[in-house]
């Protein structure tokens, strides 16, 4: 699987750590999770809900024109969890850190079944998985929509 | 039981005295938040947090408490079932529970996780399992204590006890012999109509079809919860499910969800609050059922209560 660097290395953090670590690293994550910025609190319809999660969770993707140094486009992202579902918010905090700031076709190229690589699936279990995987879809898709 | 007390150890903790609780069918099965912050500490209590969110422990839990998962640690995903004997003695002894331990279980969203817990608990008949009134909703919201360092039970001796599945737990087939029984839906108004095949807001997958079993009466499980997360008392969840539904103790009752976990916390409240002899809970639920080819369903929004 080729994943883009950040992401990659993510997913060696997770391999480098017993399954009962890659919980405290899940935590660590959603305790990392940036906080949703001024210009989209209380503006829900600005964001798109993940329904596939088991908590309330919203997210907004922007793709800004000129980006960092190498001054191509490049893909933020924005979510918005509960501290009450830290699960879901540790998932939000891997995609961010993991993908924020990349250039649009580096999100785009990332496998649909990356978030399996992180090796969570003993830990969360595969069921709980899924909203990760549905996150990054529409993430995705998000992005195509931005860009074409 | 033929269990040696060690170390002065109580063979169980005494019963919560609360007058709400009192007029429950089965007081012992319930604690009251300032019971637990009484009892907390004691040898013979462990404390046990199951939740929905796997991580939420992690974040901060009563003092003392243990974690216990369904999806990592109460299912066996293999043989879609709960796990045996021997594999429950292995997480008992893990977590510092042995067969006489009182053990007190709490967790998020009105105790959902945590009735189906202690459901799992009672099909290996772990005698002395009780549930937190309010759950951890209750406790935070009074302030009291929660930490993040993780106990470190010594480990007990637990017997592998064979799991009995005869009493409390309800198969396809038993289904099918039942109907035409007391039957009870637990699920969302959407998902008994068949509008939805999972909850509003959860990932619509499962089953095929949508709908519900034929002649069962909807009444969601949150309708037994108080606004604060704590149990409707007595009188009132009487008329709920005595009165509106038609429901008596000494019938037959099955109730069901999706999977069987908040079809569990219905079952808790049948069983240990109203008195109901026989409650089974059908763990197999609409995605079993809802798949099942030829299993008879009903659309629409029924014999609703």
């Amino acid at each position: 699987m080729s994943l883009p660097a950040p992401f990659a290395e993510i997913v060696e953090e997770f391999a480098a750590v017993t399954p009962r670590q890659r919980l405290e690293l899940l935590l660590d994550y959603s305790s990392d999770l940036p906080a949703l910025p001024e210009r989209y609190v209380g503006s829900r319809d600005a964001l798109e809900q993940v329904h596939e999660c088991q908590s309330p969770l919203f997210l907004a993707v922007e793709v800004d024109g000129d980006g960092a140094a190498g001054g191509g486009p490049a893909v933020h992202l924005f979510f918005d969890a509960p501290a009450e579902a830290p699960t879901t918010r540790g998932f939000a905090g891997i995609l961010h850190a993991g993908l924020d700031g990349l250039p649009p076709a580096e999100v785009l190229a990332l496998p649909d079944e990356a978030p399996l690589a992180l090796g969570l699936g003993e830990a969360v279990s595969p069921l709980r998985l899924r909203g990760m995987q549905a996150m990054l879809a529409r993430i995705k898709r998000q992005v195509r929509e931005r860009c074409s | 039981m033929c269990v040696t007390a060690t170390k002065g150890d109580p063979v169980s903790l005494p019963q919560d005295s609360d007058p709400k609780l009192g007029a429950y069918a089965h007081p012992e099965r319930l604690v009251t938040t300032s019971w637990l912050a009484e009892h907390l500490g004691e040898p013979g209590l462990v404390v046990v947090e199951s939740d929905e969110d796997v991580l939420l422990y992690e974040t901060g839990h009563i003092p003392g408490a243990v974690k216990v998962d369904w999806h990592t640690e109460l299912n066996d995903p293999v043989t879609r079932d709960y796990v045996d004997g021997g594999r429950f003695a292995e997480l008992m002894r893990d977590k510092g529970i042995a067969r006489d331990t009182t053990v007190v279980i709490y967790g998020d969203k009105n105790n959902w996780w945590a009735a189906y817990a202690l459901w799992v608990f009672t099909l290996f008949g772990h005698e002395d399992v009780r549930l937190l009134d309010g759950g951890r909703t209750a406790w935070v919201s009074e302030g009291r204590p929660m930490t993040t360092d993780k106990p470190d039970p010594e480990p007990t001796d637990y017997p592998a006890v064979e799991r009995d599945d005869s009493r409390i737990r309800a198969f396809k087939d038993d289904v099918l012999a039942h109907l035409g029984g007391p039957l009870v839906d637990v699920r969302t108004p959407g998902e008994f109509s068949g509008e939805l095949l999972h909850m509003p807001d959860y990932p619509q997958e499962g089953a095929m079809r949508g709908g519900h079993i034929p002649g069962a009466a909807s009444v969601p499980w949150a309708r037994a919860a108080a606004e604060d997360g704590r149990f409707r008392t007595r009188v009132e969840l009487d008329a709920l499910y005595g009165g509106e539904v038609g429901l008596s103790p000494d019938e037959d009752v099955i109730v069901y969800c999706r999977i069987g976990e908040r079809s569990s916390h219905t079952w808790f409240v049948l069983t240990h609050l109203l008195g109901y002899g026989s409650v089974r809970n059908y763990d197999g639920s609409w995605t079993e059922w809802g798949n099942s080819v030829r299993a008879p369903i009903e659309k629409g929004a029924g014999r609703s209560a």
